[in-house]
């Protein structure tokens, strides 16, 4: 194996141990924000995958919303088994984002944006007027919990966050491995060409709103997987949990982590909550989240316009340079 | 030879202008054919009327005996019909390689469950190397890792065409193809074109360099003000009188 790979199998195995080992070094409610995290970095992640198309959407954590209502609904009402339920609610996500399509694809740029925005606070505010099924403006509570798993010499309870972080944290990567080989695959390219170029992309036999559909149905999926795993986790709903305020958060995150490589919202995610849960809550001014959201946000468009990731390739490319072609030289 | 494009009585009404305005002509299988006429005649709307681009007011294109009036321009591109655009449209932020790739879009239509499985590379090989093939055919392939919009002028038109001819074109539309280049670009861009058609490719351009038309089309038509104006040989439209009148304006007898 050459040098550089073995590098990157050794940063990834890194990774997986600190993963692995992290939730032991924190608090029961820290355990419980990582359960959060990792559920959002699936959000904000999916979210990209759209963005591959140059569309923004406001509408993406309603989609979040209908995998977490859907699931939620599947098991109370109709009774199915919770890991199916998920499946299901997941793809309803995906079929209510193809329904939506329709009328969001006649337009593009800042109008997609203020008609997913509408379409999203349609379905929110669907979910707020009807008690039956949704619950109302209370929601729909007492969901059931994943189910205990019992291998005989030892029994998983995924109430402890610890067992749900792990959990999560395989379905995440599963997730994270498909979106990356989709970039990755003739369809990310197609996703590219389309949101530069969209004509030219026409002319030699795109079918461009096919195109930004399948994103759109695909982002949408797995933001509703998401929501399933937010579901069966705190074991309530409302429509709350999926406004236009948490909207901005997903946004900020995307924004400041920058969106032109895979890991780049995820670090704007981890940055960010990490700060609000660390730094805002110790200084006691959690209610100002939005407000240093906000200024976050400005002074990374002024200041850091190609985000976190930015920072992060200089390190690679550094890392190319010195550490790399030095031992190179050196053998 | 058989005609490859017919169009017939082609209409194009902006509110109340008539951009196109029943315009007849016929592109022979294997010609180099132009169509010219002075600034405003209506050739580039021609070109997106026939591309699918814009939707005709009345009128039909025919591919063959095929109507492909009307039809959206993706549907159109995968009956053969492909066009370039004017100045350099290209997917500037993409390299060389991966621009010619979404050209051979058509060809190696990509697979969702190939993706989610990681199991595209073969395809993604034969795609690769209808690109490299194509990058050789235009003398591209010294660049294939650059980014597209740090070429120069001329290969970005190459280019250009080579995201075209990708996608194994019956008929490429070129609109304005020798724009802004000096003229040893022109001399290459013509040399590119005479092989294009020895590869049995029908070209339809629209251009407004006098020399690279005259010395490369089999056929030329002449619209003016929407309407056909003539049709022929390069050397009949070179001396028409009507021609001459809508370039020039008409002489005026010195007393």
């Amino acid at each position: 194996m050459s040098k550089p790979k073995l590098l990157i199998l050794f940063s990834f195995l890194l990774l997986a141990v600190i993963l692995i080992v992290l939730p032991h070094g924190l608090s029961y409610s820290q355990r419980e924000i990582l359960v959060f995290l990792t559920i959002n970095i699936l959000v904000v992640s999916s979210y990209r995958l759209l963005t591959l198309t140059g569309e923004w959407s406001l509408g993406h954590i309603v989609m979040m919303g209908v995998g977490a209502y859907g699931s939620a609904l599947y098991t109370k009402e109709l009774g199915v088994p919770v890991p199916i339920s998920m499946v299901l609610g997941a793809l309803t996500a995906g079929i209510i984002a193809w329904g939506l399509s329709f009328p969001l694809f006649r337009m593009k740029g800042f109008y997609f944006l203020i008609g997913s925005f509408a379409a999203g606070e349609i379905i929110r505010l669907l979910w707020k007027r009807f008690r039956d099924p949704f619950g109302g403006p209370k929601g729909i509570k007492r969901i059931d919990p994943f189910p205990d798993i019992d291998l005989g010499f030892v029994r998983i309870d995924f109430f402890d966050p610890v067992n749900y972080y792990y959990f999560a944290l395989i379905i995440v990567v599963l997730c994270l491995v498909i979106l990356w080989r989709i970039e990755k695959s003739m369809i990310g390219l197609t996703f590219h060409a389309v949101h530069w170029q969209d004509k030219l992309a026409e002319s030699t036999g795109v079918n461009v709103r096919a195109y930004r559909t399948l994103a759109l149905v695909i982002s949408a999926t797995f933001a509703g997987l998401a929501g399933t795993l937010l579901a069966h986790y705190i074991g309530t709903v409302n429509p709350n949990v999926f406004d236009i305020e948490q909207m901005v958060f997903v946004l900020t995150w995307a924004i400041v982590g920058g969106t032109t490589t895979i890991y780049g919202p995820i670090i704007g995610c981890i940055i960010l909550t990490a700060l609000n849960e660390i730094v805002l809550r110790e200084m006691g001014l959690e209610q100002g989240r939005p407000l240093v959201y906000g200024l976050i946000l400005i002074a990374s468009v002024l200041f850091m316009p190609k985000g976190l990731e930015d920072v992060v390739k200089k390190v690679i490319d550094w890392i190319k340079l010195h550490v790399l072609t030095g031992r190179i030289k050196n053998v | 030879m058989s005609d490859i494009l017919i169009v017939s009585n082609l209409g194009k009404q902006f509110g109340g202008i008539k951009a196109v305005d029943g315009l007849s002509f016929a592109v022979r299988e294997g010609d180099i054919h132009g169509l010219i006429g002075p600034n405003g005649a209506g050739k580039t709307t021609t070109f997106n009327l026939v591309s699918g681009f814009y939707k005709p007011t009345h009128g039909s294109v025919k591919l063959f005996d095929e109507e492909i009036s009307g039809l959206r321009m993706h549907h159109v591109a995968k009956k053969g019909v492909i066009r370039t655009f004017q100045h350099s449209t290209l997917f500037a932020e993409l390299t060389v390689l991966d621009n010619v790739l979404v050209g051979t879009h058509m060809m190696f239509k990509p697979s969702l469950t190939a993706a989610f499985l990681g199991r595209e590379r073969q395809s993604r090989a034969k795609a690769i190397g209808r690109a490299n093939e194509v990058l050789e055919f235009f003398g591209l392939q010294a660049f294939v890792d650059q980014l597209a919009g740090e070429l120069s002028h001329g290969h970005q038109r190459a280019l250009g065409m080579a995201v075209a001819m990708a996608s194994q074109p019956k008929i490429l539309l070129l609109d304005e193809p020798f724009t802004g280049m000096n003229p040893e670009e022109t001399q290459t861009m013509m040399g590119l074109m005479g092989k294009l058609r020895d590869t049995g490719i029908t070209l339809l351009l629209v251009e407004h360099d006098m020399t690279a038309i005259m010395g490369l089309c089999d056929r030329i038509t002449v619209m003016n003000f929407g309407k056909l104006l003539t049709e022929g040989k390069p050397l009949e439209i070179r001396n028409h009188p009507d021609v001459i009148e809508a370039y020039l304006g008409k002489q005026k007898n010195a007393t």
